[in-house]
């Protein structure tokens, strides 16, 4: 009689623990690992500093997001196992259990809700174009005939596709396999205008050669919020996710996050993107939200 | 993700000029396009060098296999990268090479790279099919008052060529498979455009069931035109074909 309750708890405890914690935080548990998605070159979110370890804005809060999982699961040993994603597979790799969670700096629209579900965001950024202080471009109309590039699987490639056929510019638009290249064929003269999200626009000006040759222009083509994208249908990762989020925007954290990655020099060449926070910023920073913008 | 759903394949892309099959169908042409004119640079150019490299001439046959070297050694890739952005900066002209339509300066670097690296390949085989016939045949040739190259198109390209059909059959495949390569630069051709039909419709299995069938038909159908072309110059007595 005294064993049975020692007994009841030692079969019942576990069994509750599973059944609380929903998929994604009972798999972290179980295998004690956490599989982080993250980018390469996506300056300065998610990229590889030259030590090539991976560093930048989103990766700050990818890390407290571990932080807060190692809490929550009582897993101080908990392993971080990082895996280096593209704009492409990013989803899939997301949706197929390959990664737990990916921090980059993906854009939260309402037709990638329907494949994974988004984090609050954590950044505001609008698209718009690199190009050549020189070459007389202001405008995206003033593409018409000449060659663009844009990075396969990014909104801008749609947005751009889009604009392309529904005002008959005739813009030849290539698609390069990710920023780093984009900006290649963008440097090597093959395109006139590269068209992104501004802020990693400003993030491939800090790795040009000739910085005060480029400039970014262009009426923004749509404002996005990035989050963190995560298997769909878990809340219980989602809300743990969210809270931590939340915590680092509201505490003003998140301004000196903002600080270190946008108005002070940065790896890999220790550039200043000077890249000061907006409006919009400020106020997610006060209410953060998981809305997909247009 | 739910079940199979083939059905988005008939959908209108969000542009609308064509259906998600029809850009899969504009990605399967560019691969036949791509991979038929590189196998035609890479049968002329490897049928020379293979010549070469059985010449009684050591500077011609040095030339030939440092080639072979190069090309055979290095990456693919990386052949594809030095041809689309390196070449262009170095090469004069190459400014006006990068101002012409991009889809066009792609096609071009992709069927250079890979009409050049199967040449290598071919070299090799040309070679290995002239090596395989037996001495006397160039001898018995020369000994006629043939001039070496006379004995070349009379005598040994004419028997070489026919005894290296099967080979030449699993390298024209390996164009048709490497020409994906070519996606990494911006080609929009068959794996490419499986790759953005996944990133448009996020049907990942569908999509790349699509480009794996459409790969598997057309080396089908390459397989049976060189097993007709087998079938037609196999020589008598040789490789046990003496039906």
């Amino acid at each position: 009689m005294r064993l049975a309750l020692p007994i009841a708890l030692a079969i019942a405890l576990p069994a509750l623990a599973a059944e609380d914690l929903g998929p994604t935080l009972n798999k972290i548990k179980q295998s004690g690992i956490v599989s982080l998605g993250h980018r390469e070159s996506s300056i300065p979110f998610s990229y590889y500093d030259d030590q090539q370890q991976v560093v930048g804005y989103s990766q700050d809060f990818a890390l407290e997001i571990v932080a807060a999982l190692k809490k929550e699961l009582r897993a101080p040993d908990l392993q971080i196992k990082l895996v280096p994603v593209t704009s492409q597979n990013r989803i899939p790799l997301v949706q197929n259990g390959t990664v737990d969670i990916e921090c980059g700096s993906t854009t939260n629209n309402l037709e990638r809700q329907q494949q994974v579900s988004f984090s609050n965001s954590l950044f505001i950024v609008r698209t718009r174009m690199l190009t050549r202080k020189d070459s007389g471009i202001k405008d995206f109309p003033d593409l018409a005939g000449k060659n663009a590039v844009v990075s396969a699987g990014t909104t801008s490639e749609r947005l751009l596709r889009k604009l392309n056929e529904e005002k008959k510019l005739n813009i030849k638009i290539t698609s390069a396999k990710d920023h780093g290249e984009s900006f290649l064929i963008l440097e090597s003269g093959r395109a006139a205008a590269f068209m992104l999200d501004d802020v990693l626009l400003y993030g491939e000006l800090a790795k040009a050669r000739r910085r005060d040759a480029w400039i970014v222009t262009g009426t923004p083509q749509s404002r996005e919020a990035y989050g963190c994208s995560m298997r769909k249908g878990d809340a219980k990762f989602k809300a743990l996710v969210d809270r931590t989020v939340a915590r680092i925007e509201t505490s003003g954290e998140a301004e000196k996050i903002y600080a270190k990655w946008f108005l002070n020099p940065i790896p890999p060449r220790n550039l200043n993107l000077n890249f000061p926070l907006s409006e919009e910023m400020k106020a997610l920073f006060k209410s953060p939200n998981d809305k997909a913008l247009e | 993700m739910g079940p199979l759903d083939f059905h988005v394949f008939l959908q209108p892309v969000p542009t609308g000029e064509t259906t998600y099959l029809g850009w899969l169908l504009q990605g399967l042409r560019t691969t036949v396009l791509l991979s038929a004119c590189a196998w035609a640079v890479a049968l002329l150019l490897g049928s020379l060098l293979g010549v070469l490299r059985t010449v009684p001439s050591r500077g011609l046959r040095a030339i030939a296999t440092a080639y072979v070297e190069l090309f055979r050694n290095v990456p693919l890739l990386a052949q594809l990268f030095i041809w689309y952005f390196v070449v262009p900066e170095i090469v004069p002209g190459g400014e006006r090479f990068k101002q012409i339509d991009p889809w066009l300066q792609q096609f071009l670097a992709s069927m250079v790279c890979l009409g050049l690296f199967t040449a290598a390949r071919v070299c090799e085989q040309v070679r290995a099919g002239i090596e395989s016939l037996s001495r006397g045949q160039r001898s018995a040739a020369l000994a006629l008052g043939l001039t070496l190259p006379q004995a070349y198109r009379h005598v040994l390209l004419p028997m070489a060529a026919r005894i290296i059909v099967p080979p030449l059959t699993s390298e024209t495949l390996n164009v048709f498979k490497n020409s994906a390569v070519c996606s990494t630069i911006g080609l929009l051709e068959l794996t490419a455009q499986g790759r953005q039909l996944v990133d448009y419709t996020a049907r990942a299995y569908e999509s790349f069931l699509a480009v794996t069938a459409l790969y598997l038909v057309l080396n089908a159908a390459v397989l049976l035109v060189m097993r007709r072309v087998e079938a037609r110059s196999r020589v008598p007595g040789y490789l046990g074909a003496g039906r």
